[in-house]
């Protein structure tokens, strides 16, 4: 067997996966799903926090699926709180703000809106649409945790 | 953006302080493990908390003030208060107000952070002695210019 042959095979292989990240990454600020924001948070990353972005991206997560339900709930009363339901969109839009969510936070901006114009009907549209946005970042942010934990596992370093 | 207060009493409080400890208020859990890891990031010490009377407590300013162990007179002297302005329950300008008021810590620079750009709400945070306002979300080089200019202000 050829051993440097081999080195060079497992080279191309973390080169490859990385150039996939790259990429994968890219489409993501793109296509709008993550802004900015989400650079800075992995730039706050380093030797002494080193899954600080998974972390923070993870109570994102949680935060976000407490909210949607407590909304759905909300939405789903005789008397609607809209006082309620504004208060938990702003909280929403605050932490996808946060994290570089984009498309999260217009849609939480889009929410807020018809909070004002107090119609049911629409609020439930636009809670639909903030889970719907939500649900899709998530699964591209698992995607991307992924490929990163491939990279590192394949012996590579994450791109800055 | 920020805007900054000229009324300014404390004296370049980060200029002689190696590790200047910074009480962090924001109701959110996400923001306060931001703001904490920014401040970190700059040789900070952190205490956060998630509303204003737990803030007033650990400042030694809370209803439980006689028994408070954590007081501002004990060696866990606070440097600089950042708080968010929407929260529940007490806001951070009434947090700031109570602040100003009080004997012990009006001295402190209060700094106001908020998601929304409402000029009436940074007036009204500056002339109640706000040190500045910034808007949310926060980055590295907003608080950069933070220490920066808390270095530099000498009254």
């Amino acid at each position: 067997m050829n051993v440097e042959k081999l080195g060079s095979d497992a080279m191309d292989g973390v080169s490859q996966l990385q150039k996939q990240l790259v990429d994968y990454t890219a489409s993501l600020f793109d296509e709008a799903f993550l802004d900015e924001q989400f650079n800075q948070l992995q730039q706050l990353q380093d030797e002494n926090n080193p899954d600080f972005v998974v972390e923070v991206v993870s109570l994102f997560f949680q935060d976000t699926e407490r909210l949607v339900n407590e909304l759905a709930k909300a939405l789903d009363q005789q008397c609607v709180d809209y006082k309620f339901v504004d208060k938990s969109v702003h909280q929403l839009k605050g932490s996808s703000s946060s994290i570089g969510a984009q498309r999260v936070q217009r849609a939480c901006i889009s929410f807020r809106n018809f909070c004002d114009e107090q119609n049911v009907e629409w609020c439930i549209k636009c809670l639909q649409q903030v889970k719907h946005e939500y649900l899709l970042v998530k699964n591209k942010l698992e995607n991307l945790f992924e490929l990163q934990r491939q990279v590192v596992a394949a012996g590579g370093s994450l791109p800055r | 953006m920020e805007a900054s207060s000229s009324s300014s009493s404390s004296k370049g409080f980060m200029a002689n302080v190696e590790q200047p400890h910074v009480l962090a208020v924001d109701d959110s859990l996400i923001d306060r493990k931001l703001i904490e890891k920014l401040l970190t990031n700059l040789s900070c010490k952190v205490t956060t908390a998630e509303n204003g009377a737990r803030a007033l407590e650990f400042l030694g300013l809370g209803d439980q003030q006689h028994n408070s162990l954590e007081s501002n007179v004990s060696n866990s002297k606070v440097n600089l208060v950042i708080t968010d302005y929407c929260m529940p329950g007490m806001t951070g300008y009434e947090l700031l107000k109570k602040i100003k008021e009080s004997s012990i810590m009006k001295e402190v620079p209060v700094v106001i952070m908020s998601s929304e750009n409402v000029p009436n709400r940074i007036d009204k945070c500056l002339e109640e002695g706000a040190q500045m306002f910034m808007l949310k979300p926060l980055r590295q080089s907003d608080i950069k210019k933070l220490r920066y200019h808390l270095m530099n202000c000498n009254s």
